[in-house]
């Protein structure tokens, strides 16, 4: 799906599929989730009977039947318009989802079990089932990697059209259902119970059938909500003072006048507002897993980026060897190497290149240790930060420099001061010094270097712009942390961080009150990412991961993270403009009904009609439809949110003041007067 | 209008501006830190009246304790205050005055009580000087220290950090503080000026004399001066005499007129120092300030303009164009009349040195206008200020997600729990008004008491309404309001806009309270500069006008394009 | 609860008693030491020592040679001094144009000598119906009457109008302004020692 572009904001099939929806949406159980357009619904319904009522009855009092089957077809629409815009936004989700759904028919998997396998349909599977699947096949469920390496074409959930490596243990052992195979075999474990799938989540998430009210959206709800009984109380206690100074006023002019005052725009959109915001993201393949991350996106304070492959270009390159005092460089070189033997991390091979071809090393580049002469192989964890190997007995290892000095002084040796030194040197100068020891024995330093991507600085000026600090996550020690945060232009770095220390930052940042977003991918980040309010998982990552988030990128970019808060933010933006607009607009239905209203009793009050409309009927219909024409006019705006730019939270609030606020007070005098005109044209005199 | 008018009327919010810091911080010091120097000398008072109370240990309460406190001695004191006025054939000094009928007697005790001062009777005739002194000048003081409280129970759920006790002081020890600290040092002193300037202050019987020309004239006397400080100290309106601050005897002077539209807006606009020094950022009541002083601006030049504009009613060939003085008094000037109409009703006080019942249409209708904003233009002692701020609060939500962050004040979230007590405030007040209205607007229960045909006619029961619940007790006075209907539904009224906003307004308190504020960045909306201060009167004008148009259309505005065309009723 | 409510009475008393008792009795006492001609009513005796009215309080005059008050709603006659009130009358009362106009058509007979239009003050009732005073303008007005009555120039009238001028508080509040009773005493002693009786004579 998020291979197509997104569908354009009318395209002919979504339009049409929505004009029906919108029809359905009429069913007043649907209708009541959405107080204000039921209360419209309502009045439709009133008006629409005292129609009846006098085509039928014909009583002596009764107005115009135009007027009323005018009013009556117009505040239908007015419901159809807002039942239509819901219908959209849901509508270019359906699309998207209509692809992944593609994806995920008649799938079959073979299932193993103690005596072999078995063929079984995909919906078949459960939690903690093995299956097999070969190049060619689909993989019916999401799950582990338990055997194997494959390479697997994801498009059908990212759109990248780069086939990518999964593989049995580590960060890339997570595969979704859905997506194919291309090479090789492997055996899955399944993670998800069916129906519960990602595939299946995700096609939820983009209908919005899934979706919920977030807090924000229920608390402008109940402002309108509010505003909608002031106004029920206004009008419906108009028709006893209006019976004091001897004016009866009918059903349909009140209810003409309760519409044209509730917050019916805001009222019409808010729905189409929340899920236009989700397809947004979808849009840039971020999938929120609900509104509530989307809104608390717009609210962060703190950004937690790691360093690596976020803020620098890939990984740190080896680029120089500095032996310890009374070490031979060659010595230095070797154990390095050996000790790299089985990293296969970026930052170990570039180790061993650098060390085949360091012009130092007096000896030719020796083959890599034969596999008998170690004795066991020691792999990087978190917690030690070192790796290595044993080889004849002596433990050659090399890691961060605090974290090597602790071992060799565990076996009795010490850190040289003059490595110290250069360690803080090389830290210093935003480089990060490994340390490498062979036994007790501090044999010196590799350096390893970052480079800071390209562009980097200018994204984080933006987020400060915005008022979000970004703080750089990193195991480096803290001086080569600073010099990479001096460089990336970081307002804040979190050095040696182990996933301990990233999840107490963000507890600690949480206290003081601040919202944390932050982007990880490996199975260490998962309490991190599911403690952080806003937490993006990469698709590349782990399960654990994915599921620890409530927002996966798709394009597992890290830096997408500006673009979500800046989706959040527009939501909420749209959210606010929209709201202003429609109590703006107040204004000026109040010019147009009320003298028209009174009028008959009080003729001297015909200033008070200020736009000077051609007869009461018409001022009261030009309102009404007004009011119905301007949901449609402002869908638009509802799908796509208003602009977003960078400001200060004042600066934002002068310009959405006077393009909503102002423009909310006139807009609906031009509008109505020129309906009016319309109107009066149109109708025998 | 004329060039000493607006001075006068910059004189005055000079004069107010330049108290509101020192007494801010005087409150602030009373109520929130060490009892300043100059007054510890009335400690003794102090303590001795909480030990008196029973309170030993005052310690802090939950807002929910705070307010039933609240409740609790508003209901003794409804019960306490009927009781005085049905026996006041019984009371020194001068027993022997017929007991008040006992929906009136009902009716007053709610007035008093809930700070509205509505006076269904006119004082001089019905009732004694013991009632006076007893039941109102009381309840006068108790029912502004009880605005107090709220106000600082509510600040403080809005300003202190969450921490597990969650308390927002005790209600008694405010009450106590407030008498003893402020109100009645304040209202001593400005009784003794009142008096320099010919309020009368005597136990004295009504004087009978000879007049110049032959007849006799009996004048009304009385302990006017003490009860009058504290009306105007303590926001609360109710007149010794049934002319209130245009009798001579309660507002002899223009200044004491001055004076008297200082003490009215005094404490309201101190208190918005008291609550920026709360915040920790006085920027924050210097905002709600400047706010209330350009609605308050507004009004008075307004009012001014309309009533220097003439009485269409006065507009006959042979009679000098000139302002419209029906109701007003000569000594106070147009400036002063406008300036007093303006404040009394901005500031939910209702006493009145001229009849707004008499104002043109549409100086009525500023009038009418700033006591339907829901009393936040100052308001009453605290409670306006806490009007101002759940306005606010809505300000804030909206003008949040204007500028794409979930809204926050005071770097507190709000969030639905917020907005629906917020909003259930906000309605509580135009639902008793309109529905109460509208009963009185469609029978003779309701309109045979008018004063007055026609539009006006109803702007006299919409003023009545309002006035009622917004606790505010001026009148448009044509509107002979002792009768079952209006007593009981006017005390509704009255009772609602007290008691029944205390709820929401300490749940608010109870909420806020609990959460841990977000330090404020770039991004933040600033509740303490420009545009926040222009979203606010937006927001306020927009509630308070959008919800009553309709209705003020079928009064003060059409009677002014009726009048205008000659048309009268 | 029961606690609270038990606190709210004995506060409620004890409140009762500082402020309703203690209060009004310190400011009783404090304001009988320092302005006791105030604190009873300022009231205003004639050459003779009787005490002819309270100088804040407006009192009725008919008379021709007397300065006339304004219209007052305080009582059935007007400046009931036990009856303080305004009109209430809003603008576009019906009675209140009937009254303006029936009170202009008095004034009219009445100062057959004044060419001048009424001051809408004459024809406008105060807020109190107890309004002692005038504005110069009206108190002028009123001056031609006077002087025929009296039989006295019309300019020895107007001196001692504005002989009674009070300028405006600290030269800034309120409007120049003329108390009736304190000027008809003016009059009285002006011309002849103890004109009433003479100008009630004519």
């Amino acid at each position: 799906m998020a291979a197509a572009p997104p569908p354009a904001l009318f395209d002919r099939a979504i339009v049409r599929a929505a004009a029906r929806d919108a029809l359905r949406k009429l069913a007043p159980r649907t209708m009541m989730r959405n107080p204000v357009m039921f209360v419209v619904e309502l009045g439709s319904a009133t008006t629409t009977a005292v129609l009846v009522r006098d085509a039928i009855a014909r009583p002596a009092a009764m107005a115009p039947l135009w007027f009323t089957a005018t009013i009556a077809v117009w505040l239908w629409f007015t419901v159809l318009f807002a039942n239509f815009a819901e219908a959209l936004a849901e509508g270019r989700g359906k699309a998207q989802a209509a692809s992944l759904r593609g994806a995920r028919r008649d799938t079959s998997a073979r299932r193993l079990h103690a005596d072999g396998e078995e063929r079984v349909p995909a919906t078949a599977l459960r939690r903690g089932d093995r299956v097999v699947v070969e190049a060619g096949e689909i993989i019916p469920s999401d799950g582990e990697i338990e055997l194997g390496i494959a390479s697997v074409d994801e498009s059908a959930i990212t759109g990248e059209s780069a086939p990518v490596i999964r593989e049995s243990g580590g960060d890339r052992s997570a595969v979704t259902g859905g997506t194919r195979v291309l090479s090789d075999r492997i055996v899955v474990r399944v993670t998800a119970e069916p129906g519960a799938s990602f595939l299946d989540r995700m096609i939820a998430l983009v209908e919005g059938s899934a979706r919920r009210k977030t807090p924000n959206e229920i608390a402008l709800h109940i402002l309108l909500v509010g505003l909608t009984i002031v106004f029920l109380l206004a009008c419906v206690t108009l028709v006893p003072f209006a019976h004091y100074a001897g004016i009866e006023l009918s059903i349909t002019v009140v209810v003409a006048l309760l519409v044209c005052l509730i917050p019916t725009t805001i009222g019409g959109l808010l729905s189409a507002i929340g899920i236009a915001g989700m397809d947004r993201l979808l849009q840039k393949h971020v999938l929120a897993m609900s509104g509530r991350a989307v809104e608390a996106a717009g609210d962060i304070d703190t950004l937690l980026l790691d360093k690596t492959g976020t803020i620098t270009v890939g990984n740190r390159m080896a680029t120089a060897f500095v032996p310890a005092p009374g070490i031979a460089m060659a010595r230095l070189i070797a154990a390095a190497q050996l000790a790299s033997g089985a990293d296969e991390t970026p930052e170990g091979r570039s180790i061993v290149v650098l060390a085949r071809q360091h012009p130092g090393g007096d000896a030719p580049a020796p083959a890599p240790a034969p596999a008998h002469a170690v004795d066991a192989w020691v792999p990087f964890t978190a917690q030690t930060r070192m790796s290595g190997c044993d080889v004849d007995g002596r433990a050659l290892r090399k890691g961060a420099v605090d974290a090597v000095a602790s071992h060799v002084a565990k076996l009795g040796g010490s850190l040289p001061a003059a490595v110290a030194e250069a360690a803080a040197s090389i830290g210093d100068a935003g480089g990060t010094p490994l340390c490498v020891s062979d036994g007790a024995t501090v044999l010196g330093l590799v350096r390893l270097e970052d480079v800071v991507k390209p562009g980097i600085a200018e994204r984080f000026a933006r987020f400060r712009a915005i008022g979000v600090r970004t703080v750089m996550i990193t195991g480096d020690n803290p001086r080569t942390a600073a010099a990479i945060a001096r460089q990336a232009g970081v307002d804040d770095f979190v050095a040696e961080a182990t996933p301990e220390r990233k999840l107490e930052f963000i507890r600690r940042e949480q206290a003081l009150g601040k919202l944390v977003a932050m982007t990880g991918d490996g199975t260490n980040d998962a309490p991190a990412l599911a403690q952080a309010d806003v937490g993006v998982a990469m698709n590349s990552g782990t399960q654990a991961a994915k599921e620890a988030g409530n927002m996966i990128d798709l394009d597992s970019n890290p830096t997408k993270l500006l673009e979500v808060v800046e989706v959040g933010k527009q939501l909420l933006m749209t959210r606010g403009a929209l709201t202003t607009f429609s109590l703006a607009n107040d204004v000026a239905k109040y010019f147009a009904i009320l003298p028209a209203i009174f009028v008959a009793v009080y003729g001297e009050i015909a200033p008070l009609d200020l736009m000077r409309l051609s007869t009461p009927y018409s001022a009261i219909v030009s309102s009404v439809v007004f009011n119905a024409l301007v949901i449609v006019g402002l869908i638009p705006l509802a799908l796509r949110g208003v602009r977003y730019r960078p400001r200060s939270a004042a600066a934002q609030l002068r310009r959405a003041l006077l393009l909503y606020g102002v423009g909310g007070l006139i807009v609906p005098f031009v509008g109505i007067k020129a309906i009016d005109v319309v109107v009066a044209a149109l109708l025998p005199t | 209008m004329t060039t000493r008018g607006w001075i006068e009327i910059a004189a005055f919010v000079l004069v107010m501006v330049v108290l509101v810091r020192p007494l801010g911080r005087y409150l602030w010091h009373v109520f929130e830190r060490e009892r300043p120097p100059a007054v510890r000398a009335l400690g003794w008072l102090e303590r001795a009246l909480l030990r008196g109370g029973g309170l030993v240990d005052a310690r802090g309460q939950s807002a929910r304790e705070y307010g039933g406190a609240v409740l609790a001695f508003g209901f003794v004191g409804v019960i306490v205050t009927h009781a005085l006025l049905r026996l006041q054939s019984l009371l020194p000094p001068d027993p022997g005055h017929a007991a008040v009928p006992p929906l009136l007697a009902f009716d007053t005790a709610v007035s008093f009580t809930t700070n509205t001062n509505w006076q269904a009777y006119a004082g001089e005739s019905t009732m004694s000087y013991g009632a006076q002194m007893l039941a109102l000048t009381w309840q006068n003081f108790v029912s502004a220290a009880t605005g107090f409280g709220v106000m600082l129970a509510f600040a403080r759920g809005l300003t202190r950090r969450a921490d597990d006790d969650a308390t927002v002081g005790n209600f008694w020890v405010d009450l106590v503080r407030a008498l003893v600290y402020v109100l009645l040092p304040l209202s001593l002193a400005f009784a003794l000026v009142l008096v320099s300037q010919g309020v009368i202050q005597c136990f004295a019987p009504p004087l009978q004399l000879a007049t110049l020309e032959p007849g006799t004239q009996t004048i009304a006397l009385g302990p006017v001066a003490s009860q009058e400080a504290i009306k105007l100290i303590g926001v609360n309106g109710g007149g010794f005499f049934n002319a209130n601050s245009a009798h001579p005897f309660e507002n002899p002077t223009p200044l004491s007129d001055f004076l008297q539209c200082v003490a009215i807006l005094l404490l309201p606009a101190a208190l918005t120092h008291t609550y920026g020094c709360m915040t920790g950022n006085p920027r924050q009541g210097w905002v709600l300030l400047v706010a209330m002083t350009l609605l308050l601006l507004a009004g008075v030049a307004a009012v001014y303009a309309a009533e220097a504009a003439g009485n269409p009613a006065a507009a006959l060939p042979g009679v000098a164009a000139g302002p419209n003085l029906e109701g007003k008094e000569v000594r106070f000037g147009l400036a002063g009349s406008a300036l007093f109409a303006t404040i009394t009703t901005d500031a939910s006080c209702g006493a009145v040195n001229g009849m707004h019942d008499s104002f043109t249409p549409l100086g009525g209708l500023v009038l009418l206008l700033d006591i339907m904003l829901g009393e936040v233009v100052f308001g009453g002692v605290g409670v306006g200020l806490v009007g101002m701020l759940v306005l606010a609060l809505l300000t804030v939500f909206v003008a949040g997600l204007m500028v794409g962050r979930t809204p926050e004040y005071l770097g507190k979230k709000i969030e639905p729990r917020e907005m629906k007590l917020a909003m259930l405030y906000l309605l509580t007040v135009p639902l008793v008004l309109l529905v109460l209205a509208a009963i009185a607007a469609v029978g003779p229960w309701g309109t045979a008491p008018l004063g007055n045909a026609g539009p006006h006619g109803l702007s006299e029961i919409l003023y009545a309404y309002a006035s009622a619940s917004g606790n505010n007790g001026s009148a448009f006075a044509g509107l002979a309001a002792d009768t079952p209907f209006y007593d009981l539904t006017l005390a509704l009224a009255m009772l609602v806009g007290r008691f029944a906003l205390v709820v929401p307004v300490l749940a608010i308190a109870a909420s806020m309270r609990r959460k841990t504020p977000v330090p404020p960045g770039p991004g933040t909306l600033p509740t303490d500069g420009g545009s926040f201060l222009a979203v606010l009167l937006a927001v306020v004008l927009v509630v308070g006008a959008l919800t009553f148009f309709p209705v003020l259309c079928l009064g003060p505005i059409v009677e002014h394009f009726t009048v205008a065309a000659g048309r009268f009723f | 609860m029961r606690r609270t409510l038990v606190i709210a009475v004995r506060l409620s008393l004890l409140t009762l008693v500082v402020t309703g008792v203690v209060y009004p009795l310190l400011v009783t006492a404090a304001a009988q030491l320092l302005f006791p001609r105030q604190a009873h009513g300022s009231l205003v005796t004639d050459d003779d020592g009787t005490v002819v009215g309270a100088a804040p309080i407006g009192q009725r005059f008919t008379a021709p040679g007397y300065l006339h008050g304004r219209p007052s709603a305080a009582g059935a006659q007007g400046y009931d001094a036990m009856a303080s009130s305004g009109s209430n009358l809003g603008p576009s009362s019906l009675a209140l144009r009937e009254r303006m106009t029936a009170e202009h058509t008095r004034l009219r007979a009445l100062n057959p000598q004044q060419p001048l239009a009424v001051p809408v003050e004459l024809v406008s009732a105060s807020a109190s119906g107890l309004d002692p005073h005038l504005s110069p303008e009206a108190a002028r007005w009123q001056a031609p009457r006077i002087a025929a009555a009296r039989g006295v120039t019309l300019a020895r009238v107007l001196a001692v109008i504005d002989a009674n001028v009070e300028s405006p508080d600290l030269g800034l509040l309120g409007e120049p302004r003329v108390n009736v009773l304190r000027t008809n005493l003016a009059l009285d002693r002006t011309f002849d020692g103890h004109g009433v009786g003479s100008v009630l004579a004519r």
